[in-house]
């Protein structure tokens, strides 16, 4: 009977009662749940015990970039093209630093837009959240908690009462 | 003495502002089918003075850069001038979106969207003028490293190609900094569209975004590296443009504080811009509420910290080049004060030096007329800044054999001025089909005033 839903949504009017409900509902057991806020809430990402990764990627990204810079000018100047000017060596690596530079910011940077949006799974257009009722008004004003059905305590009726017992706007079923 | 000391005194957010009031608000200004009389009037001249930036263009590709007052003595005339000043306006941008933010400067949030707007546009109209510089525009791909049939490559050695890699990736990050800002936007405008085409455009833009925490902490924590990036980016691309200068050994530009001086003067001209452009745009959309007086107050004061560290810039380079005892520094020195190009060197010393001490008082920051004609005035003062500074070291150089004058001619000044129409329409298109102010830093600010005022 569970499987047919995708879970349950409550609506809250404040993010202290969504951080609230996502305290409470942490320490019934559940799991496999969201919060959805209009703008950042850090309170519901420890709540979650969530830790970003993406600044290992910016980093990795970083450290390619500084070794493109590198091989490329060294690649040109002293392997694929060497100039004799006045004796100089072909590595003049000072000058290189300058690009170097520039393509370890630009490569963490694509690695931080790009790495942001593969791990959150973006694009990702549909999501059974959307079903949800007056879900449109999470980038507006209001704040929710889904509780999945796939988690191992859910149970539409407990689940509907335990969310209720948190002074919600609204409790609804959210279609997959 | 009244209540003068209190930073409070003025909000960054006007009075009674929710999350959904500040949604409406922001949202309402792109989400309707009246477009404002005065957008369409003043969107139209711009684009008029967009015509005549594409007919300086193909008057230019047609007959060659001859059109311009460029001699062999002054090579680089208007084009690395107003180059060197928008990639300048560009900063502010990059500034207020990354600094700022490092520094939790929350009463950033307001103005920060089109600031970086600003910067794009800005940097734009700034990438075009080194391009069209080239002479044969059709060519500027051979400035890119890339395994081409000559088997040649670009000189590593110099910094005009350290300056194609510092623009090129200044315009990425700025770019898509300005972008990932967007996102949540996006889904507000999706969300709160009635029409099913617009819901649809903005949707495809919005990526799916759907609010979720675990989202928002992998968003807010790029956001936060990307600024932390972006940091350093925006110091090093005037610094890599003041190389362009520092690195030759022509008399005024061969000098080590090249980089701080670009780079506070770029700020400072970037900031003027912005002022420039959030008295108008605040005052057309009624964002006085979102903009307040405190936001305008706050950029003069970084205006006179920026311009006292240009104006010392300016007294230093006089004192450089009488200690330095160099016959040839000391000539430029005595050339840029009583020479041809004197009346723009003291217009420059008025505008960036005089001028602005009148920001040292209150009074004067809080009359908003007043600012908006000082910040104009810096506008033009930096313009005039590195003509000089391109113009006078040029012009009378070591030889006297090679001494020549240089004036801009009518195409110069059309195209000019061209850009500046180009960067006026985007900024209005900007204001017409995107949110102006960013909603979810705003709802955030709200968030963290309520909790504020539980404390006291």
């Amino acid at each position: 009977m569970s499987e047919s839903i995708y879970g349950l949504i409550a609506r809250f009017d404040t993010p202290e009662a969504v951080v609230e409900a996502t305290r409470r509902a942490r320490e019934a057991g559940y799991r496999k749940m969201e919060a959805y806020s209009p703008f950042p809430i850090e309170e519901l990402t420890e709540i979650l015990d969530f830790k970003p990764k993406i600044q290992y990627l910016v980093f990795i990204g970083g450290v390619l970039g500084a070794l493109t810079g590198f091989a490329l000018q060294y690649y040109a100047s002293v392997i694929s093209y060497p100039l004799i000017i006045g004796g100089r060596p072909f590595n003049s690596w000072p000058a290189f630093i300058v690009v170097e530079f520039e393509l370890t910011i630009l490569f963490a940077g694509l690695a931080a837009v790009f790495g942001m949006l593969g791990l959150n799974g973006f694009p990702h257009p549909y999501h059974p959240v959307f079903n949800a009722k007056d879900f449109k008004l999470v980038s507006r004003d209001k704040f929710f908690l889904v509780i999945e059905s796939s988690d191992p305590r859910f149970d539409a009726e407990r689940t509907r009462s335990f969310l209720e017992s948190l002074n919600p706007e609204e409790v609804t079923e959210v279609q997959p | 003495m009244a209540a003068s000391t209190d930073p409070a005194e003025v909000p960054v957010l006007g009075p009674g502002q929710t999350y959904a009031t500040v949604t409406d608000r922001v949202s309402g200004v792109v989400l309707t089918k009246d477009t404002p009389k005065g957008w369409l009037i003043g969107f139209g001249i711009a684009f008029l003075i967009v015509m005549l930036m594409l007919f300086s263009l193909t008057v230019l590709f047609a007959k060659g850069v001859g059109v311009w007052g460029l001699n062999n003595t002054v090579a680089w005339g208007f084009a690395i001038v107003n180059f060197v000043w928008w990639v300048g306006i560009g900063h502010a941008g990059t500034l207020i979106s990354a600094i700022l933010l490092l520094f939790r400067q929350e009463w950033r949030n307001s103005i920060n969207r089109f600031a970086e707007a600003m910067t794009i546009f800005a940097v734009a109209n700034a990438g075009l003028f080194p391009i069209i510089h080239t002479g044969r525009p059709w060519l500027a791909y051979w400035l890119l490293p890339y395994p081409s049939m000559f088997q040649l490559w670009p000189q590593f050695r110099s910094p005009l190609l350290w300056d194609v890699f510092a623009i090129s990736t200044y315009v990425t990050i700025s770019l898509l900094f300005w972008y990932v800002g967007l996102i949540p936007d996006f889904a507000t405008l999706r969300d709160m569209a009635d029409n099913k085409t617009v819901r649809r455009i903005y949707g495809i833009f919005a990526l799916g975004w759907r609010g979720a925490a675990r989202h928002w902490a992998q968003y807010s924590r790029a956001a936060l590296l990307l600024a932390a990036l972006a940091t350093p980016l925006v110091v090093s691309v005037h610094s890599v443009v003041s190389f362009d200068f520092a690195v030759s050994s022509v008399p005024g530009w061969h000098t080590t504080f090249l980089p701080p001086y670009f780079v506070s003067g770029a700020i400072y001209s970037g900031f003027a811009m912005v002022v420039t452009l959030a008295i108008p745009i605040r005052k057309f959309y009624h964002m006085e509420d979102f903009i307040t007086d405190r936001h305008l107050e706050n950029m003069a004061k970084i205006m006179l910290a920026t311009g006292l560290i240009v104006f010392y810039a300016y007294i230093m380079e006089v004192f450089f080049a009488w200690y330095s005892g160099n016959h040839y520094e000391k000539f430029m020195i005595y050339n840029r004060m009583t020479g041809p190009y004197a009346p723009y060197y003291w217009a420059l010393i008025f505008f960036n030096g005089i001028m602005i001490q009148l920001l040292w008082f209150k009074k004067v920051r809080r009359n908003i007329p007043l600012l908006f004609v000082i910040a104009i005035g810096v506008n033009i003062g930096m313009w005039l800044e590195r003509f000089i500074i391109v113009v006078t070291s040029l012009h009378r150089e070591y030889l006297p054999s090679t001494w020549a004058f240089y004036a801009g001619t009518f195409w110069d000044w059309s195209l000019y001025i061209g850009t500046i129409g180009f960067f006026v329409a985007l900024i209005f298109l900007f204001l017409r089909v995107l949110p102006m102010i960013n909603m979810f830093e705003m709802k955030e600010l709200v968030h963290h005033l309520s909790h504020k005022g539980e404390e006291h």
